[in-house]
């Protein structure tokens, strides 16, 4: 589905920060991408989402070229990949419910046809009663899932997360791992980058190691 | 597209306490992507308010003097003036009937009036006081003769005639005045031409600038938008959109006040055209109309006002995308 060849990225005239990233990210697969803050796991991803270009190598997300595709085709195939960050990125002014629709709005379906289906995910994320919230009331769980509930409601192949337990208690970081799981259960790919060796521990999954710019796998 | 399967199809991961309730109370509107009622959107109208005001009002002053300088030329072009002086020997009186049947037989003369003695001497009166007897000095008498619109009767042959039958008069037909006239309505028009070009540039880099400053509010949402996968020229749409009602709307406002302004002003005008100051008023600054190409102006700067807030909208939300890549 995703595959890495030789991949380098730098910034400006700077030395590389990643060197020979080569790997491959398989459908229905799951996998933490770990390594000590700075070591680039956020570039990475930002690689993965289509956000950032490598300086060399070659990048595939679902047999295309990156290199070859137009910033249309790109934000097409960004479609197909869910991403939550850890600081949430809600728009404040717009409701939950119109948060977690928002993708199947930009990707112009009409409100009538995708309403259940988002009352039916925000039930099952557990915010079925906050619908009518904004963001600056929820709290950092609430928060979280509903970023998480935006990022699959498009249905995605590939759902990344940005240190998605970042900024909530251990217990509710297990209980979002587990949202998780049955995500890739249901058949999405999850990458989850993190550096909570606890969390990493509470599931045994692959594990990306990103260590001085290299990366390292570990089945 | 999706391979996954489809959401409802899930476990329930979360607290059954969660579930939703039989009634769920939903929005009934669709909030607008990019915020309507922002602080930074209200500042945005209201700079793009007071600038089209200052512009629409330098434009119709400038309306205003373009159309009182040609009034001037105009009026003192469709005139011009028979004086005969005094000469010992001659008949005054006899002299000015002369000249007055010579100027009414130019073709192209719409009327001839010559000063009676009495208008005559109560035109030196200001200067040189009422109560004397002005029989002894040699006051000139005057005609004024009216030009018929459109025409350009022949000054030289009426100059020659007048020279060969009455040669105490003399013809002055204002050149010099006129062509100083002229040359102070052209540079009155070019002056105000350049003060509107310099308000508008300013109005527009005004504009520009709040745009921008309008925009650093609201970058979170290009960010989201292009995280969700919208397509680069969605999101300049939306914000486009959204910056072109902005600016219709600050442009209406500071141009409908500057146009309910000339309004009045007109309005004041025409009630006062009967009395002595509104004749005063008139004779200083001509007509108080913006006229039609000064209408047109305003709605052009409304018009450019919104044009520039939405296309540097458009433009700040491509370099924000740019920059992401």
């Amino acid at each position: 589905m995703i595959r890495f060849e030789n991949v380098g990225l730098r910034y400006g005239l700077g030395a590389e920060v990643l060197r020979d990233l080569s790997f491959r990210i398989d459908g229905r697969s799951f996998q933490f991408l770990t390594g000590p803050s700075g070591a680039g796991k956020t570039s990475l991803l930002r690689m993965l989402f289509l956000s950032l270009k490598p300086t060399r190598g070659l990048i595939s997300v679902f047999d295309h070229d990156t290199a070859s595709l137009t910033k249309d085709a790109r934000a097409t195939l960004r479609r197909r990949i869910g991403i939550v960050f850890q600081d949430f990125r809600l728009l404040d002014h717009l409701t939950t419910y119109e948060n977690v629709a928002l993708p199947l709005r930009v990707l112009g379906h009409d409100e009538s046809g995708y309403r259940a289906e988002v009352v039916e995910l925000l039930q099952w994320v557990g915010l079925g009663e906050r619908m009518s919230a904004l963001p600056p009331v929820l709290s950092g769980g609430e928060k979280q899932r509903a970023a998480i509930a935006r990022a699959v409601i498009a249905r995605p192949e590939l759902l990344l997360a940005d240190e998605p337990t970042g900024n909530v208690d251990p217990n509710l970081g297990q209980r979002l791992l587990r949202l998780f799981i049955e995500l890739n259960k249901s058949g999405t790919s999850v990458v989850i980058a993190t550096h909570d060796i606890a969390l990493m521990d509470e599931y045994d999954a692959r594990r990306l190691v990103l260590h001085e710019g290299r990366l390292h796998v570990y089945d | 597209m999706s391979t996954t399967e489809p959401v409802k199809a899930m476990t329930e991961p979360w607290d059954a306490r969660s579930r939703l309730p039989a009634r769920v109370s939903m929005p009934q509107t669709v909030t607008p992507i990019v915020p309507s009622g922002s602080i930074a959107g209200r500042s945005l109208t209201a700079v793009v308010a007071i600038m089209t005001f200052l512009a629409a009002l330098t434009a119709g002053a400038v309306a205003m003097a373009v159309g009182s300088a040609s009034d001037w030329q105009s009026a003192v072009g469709r005139e011009v003036t028979i004086q005969i002086r005094p000469i010992a020997g001659r008949n005054m009186e006899a002299d000015v009937r002369t000249a007055v049947t010579l100027a009414r037989n130019t073709p192209g003369i719409a009327d001839v009036r010559a000063y009676t003695k009495e208008q005559s001497d109560q035109l030196v009166e200001p200067w040189l006081g009422s109560g004397l007897s002005l029989n002894e000095l040699p006051i000139p008498r005057m005609i004024v003769v009216k030009l018929a619109s459109g025409t350009s009767p022949n000054f030289a042959a009426l100059r020659t005639t007048l020279a060969a039958q009455v040669p105490s008069a003399s013809l002055d037909d204002h050149r010099g005045w006129m062509d100083r006239m002229r040359d102070m309505a052209e540079t009155a028009i070019v002056a105000g031409i350049a003060i509107l070009v310099l308000v508008v540039i300013v109005t527009v880099l005004s504009v520009t600038f709040a745009t921008r400053g309008a925009m650093a509010t609201n970058r979170p949402i290009v960010e989201v938008l292009h995280y969700v996968g919208a397509t680069d020229d969605f999101i300049a749409s939306q914000f486009q959109r959204h910056f072109l009602i902005l600016g219709l709307k600050g442009g209406a406002i500071g141009g409908g006040v500057a146009l309910l302004l000339f309004g009045v002003i007109g309005a004041a005008d025409a009630w006062l055209s009967g009395t002595s100051a509104g004749q005063e008023a008139g004779v200083l600054f001509g007509s108080l109309s913006i006229g039609r190409v000064g209408f047109a102006t305003v709605l052009i700067l409304i018009g450019l006002m919104a044009a520039v807030t939405a296309l540097t909208s458009r433009r700040i939300v491509h370099q924000t995308l740019k920059s992401f890549e």
